[in-house]
């Protein structure tokens, strides 16, 4: 089996050698001047990946930004921040996907140190620095570390052909439901063809360097399964095979970084903040809208003198949302945090019967809309306008009117996004602005208005039920 | 049977005297003919038990709930204000009730409009009968034996994280206590929350209360208990539609039932 991946290598090895393009991997062995050129190359890499992340990352900022006021009362703050985006505590309620998940997690942010050291080594024109600085008393810990990596990184990419298979070839139905078409479920395969990217180019450059020196690198998988595949090839294709390795892994990080914020995959920062803002409150509880409050306290005392309601940015502030700018910047930071994993709608006990609601589907609109809408202020300025509404272009009245508030969808999400809270405020806007309420509806208002009581009865006979005993 | 004492806050007032707790009834529980008779079974057991209670009576109005979860916030504050009123104008410090819906909008929705009650579910308030030994369940009796399971309400189960007390009170029976595949944290709606009751389902496959009906009837259990009226209504009618034997009975009539109050 390790022979069938010689091949592809060696014509990688023949690529490289015939555009001449070795020199610039080649560092090590040809002196100063292609260290330098490398460490440039590497340096320049770094400033443009990290300016277009924190443009983009900055662009994100600015489109929650743009959601009202939250009033959030009772925010777990760290404590939650350590249990559920840490932690992941939310995720153990299923335990397949937890566990896979938690490979891939766990490997991600472990790696971090051997990134690290790459990062050392890319800007310095440095090997394995870390190494090389601790000397060798610290080699035995070393090794210790980058096998532990290893290790997980080989779980990791396990759990990545697993997630393959789940969504492509056992087609998982939460993860193959209609709003996956097109561009999220191509989002959800190319971050999976990427750790699989990441994970064998670490394991290239690894390899090479146990083969290149067994004495100096013994590490668990590399050492042990990698380096044989290699055994046969020359010391100094071996270097370019490390290289290659390196700067693959590297080219693939830092590629990963512009492209997480444009993707689903986003959730694997937001998912910290959004848990630090969840409000702790009952779940049941629906947030109340204070300026009603006073309008209803003057209908009932002409003397009320209502307190000031404070809003956002001084606008007018709408009864319910109608569009994404309408929400608040909470169930905005929810929208972007979401990697559209849909434990949601699988809970929903109305698409579970074949509505059109889905939890999931109101997310990745309401962050489609607002992602829209932020685009559309960058070139058209503040009062940007576009004629479309999330409420109406994305989501639609009769998605909203399925929704039996069951809490399913809230109690289901690993990174405690809310979509409940949206549908709500969009009802809202239904009644209040835009007077839209089904039939059925108005005679249950009109009931409660007239009889106490959602049903029609007369409110002398509430208590009848006392003489029918 | 001897009568029953439901008195009225008026009524109390006018002999000076200030019950220990109030029973909220609600809509259902006051109109709705399935649910009166739970209404009724659970004022049987205040009576056996000897809590001093009373009733709003006419002056109970809808908790805003169906309003709120509607869209229709002007309506739910002007009955949420309405009842606030009322509320503090007799000096109510505690309710029972035996609605999920009126439990929840009382308990968490009407403090920043100026309510502040204690305010438990006619299951807290059971469980909590059972535990002080003021509430002895008789042995035997027709549910000995019996599969039973317990559909968790919505708005006790993941809105206020009531799993525990419903089932602590069904424990107290000589039955099988059952649990259905989807349950608890899981459970599934019966299709009424978010004022559905009070409108058809929107296109679909099959209504949420079917949806249900299978795992009621995957559980083998021959009582469903529930422990709000709306869940009532929407169990009660799927077993119906799939004419199948089981029975859905409130935790109140189970106690009634089986105490033979």
């Amino acid at each position: 089996m390790l022979v069938c991946f010689q091949p592809p290598i060696r014509m990688l090895t023949s690529i490289a050698q015939k555009f001449k393009i070795s020199a610039i991997f080649e560092t090590r062995i040809n002196g100063i001047y292609s260290i330098l050129i490398a460490q440039i190359i590497f340096i320049i890499l770094l400033l443009v990946t990290g300016f277009l992340f924190f443009r983009k990352a900055k662009e994100i900022y600015q489109n929650i930004q743009l959601g009202r006021a939250a009033t959030l009362n009772n925010t777990g703050g760290v404590k939650n921040m350590l249990l559920l985006a840490l932690g992941q505590k939310k995720m153990f309620q299923n335990m397949l996907p937890a566990v896979m998940h938690g490979f891939i997690y766990v490997a991600f942010i472990i790696t971090q140190i051997e990134l690290l050291e790459i990062f050392a080594d890319g800007v310095l024109g440095e090997h394995r620095l870390f190494l090389k600085s601790f000397g060798d008393g610290f080699k035995g810990f070393y090794t210790f570390i980058i096998s532990f990596i290893e290790i997980l990184s080989v779980l990791a990419l396990i759990a990545t052909f697993v997630f393959l298979a789940r969504r492509n070839l056992l087609k998982v139905p939460r993860l193959v439901m209609p709003e996956m078409n097109g561009w999220p479920k191509l989002d959800a395969n190319l971050i999976l063809i990427w750790e699989i990217w990441l994970v064998v180019h670490i394991f290239l450059m690894n390899g090479a360097d146990a083969a290149l020196h067994p004495d100096k690198y013994n590490f668990a998988i590399s050492a042990n399964f990698v380096a044989p595949l290699l055994s046969g090839f020359s010391d100094g294709t071996l270097q370019f095979l490390e290289r290659w390795g390196w700067w693959g892994h590297i080219i693939g990080v830092l590629a990963f970084l512009v492209y997480i914020p444009y993707s689903k995959h986003l959730h694997i920062i937001l998912a910290f903040p959004n848990a630090y803002f969840l409000d702790e409150k009952p779940a049941g509880k629906v947030d109340n809208m204070p300026t009603i409050t006073n309008e209803v306290k003057a209908m009932f005392d002409p003397t009320f003198t209502p307190e000031p309601v404070t809003d956002t940015n001084g606008t007018t502030q709408k009864f319910g949302a109608k569009d994404a700018t309408d929400l608040t910047w909470k169930n905005l930071l929810d929208a972007y945090s979401c990697t559209e994993c849909g434990r949601c709608t699988a809970a929903c006990p109305a698409n579970q019967t074949g509505k059109l609601l889905s939890p999931r589907k109101v997310m990745m609109d309401t962050r489609d809309r607002i992602d829209e809408i932020g685009k559309g202020m960058q070139k058209e300025g503040k009062d940007f306008e576009d004629g479309k509404a999330l409420l109406g272009n994305y989501i639609s009245n009769e998605e909203i009117m399925a929704c039996t508030s069951c809490n399913a969808c809230v109690q289901e999400c690993p990174v405690t996004i809310n979509p409940l809270d949206i549908i709500l405020q969009l009802r809202r806007y239904q009644i209040l602005e835009a007077a839209q309420s089904s039939e059925e509806w108005n005679v249950m208002f009109n009931n409660i208005e007239n009889n106490q009581a959602p049903w029609q009865f007369s409110p002398m006979d509430r208590d009848k039920w006392r003489t029918e005993i | 049977m001897t009568e029953l004492n439901i008195p009225t806050m008026a009524e109390l007032l006018a002999k000076e005297k200030e019950p220990e707790i109030l029973f909220w009834v609600g809509c259902a529980g006051s109109f709705d003919d399935r649910a009166k008779k739970i209404t009724k079974d659970f004022c049987k057991i205040l009576n056996a038990v000897g809590i001093e209670f009373a009733i709003l009576g006419q002056e109970e109005a809808c908790t805003g709930d169906p309003a709120r979860r509607a869209g229709n916030e002007f309506l739910f504050q002007m009955m949420a204000l309405q009842n606030i009123t009322t509320l503090n104008g007799y000096n109510i410090k505690k309710i029972v009730t035996t609605c999920p819906h009126c439990f929840n909008t009382l308990k968490n929705e009407y403090p920043e409009l100026g309510g502040n009650y204690e305010v438990v579910h006619h299951s807290q308030l059971l469980q909590e009968l059972i535990d002080s030994g003021k509430l002895k369940m008789q042995g035997g009796g027709t549910f000995k034996g019996k599969k039973i399971t317990f559909h968790d309400s919505c708005y006790l189960g993941r809105a206020n994280g009531i799993y525990e007390a419903p089932r602590a009170v069904l424990q107290q029976l000589d039955a099988d206590l059952v649990e259905m595949k989807r349950c608890k944290t899981k459970g599934l709606c019966c299709g009424a929350g978010g004022a559905q009751m009070f409108k058809e389902e929107e296109k679909g496959e099959q209504r949420i209360n079917q949806l249900r009906t299978i795992d009621m009837m995957e559980s083998g259990a021959e009582v469903v208990a529930a422990a709000c009226p709306f869940c009532m209504t929407m169990l009660s009618d799927g077993l119906k539609e799939k004419e199948h034997q089981a029975e859905v009975l409130d935790l109140a009539e189970i106690i009634v039932s089986q105490n033979q109050l």
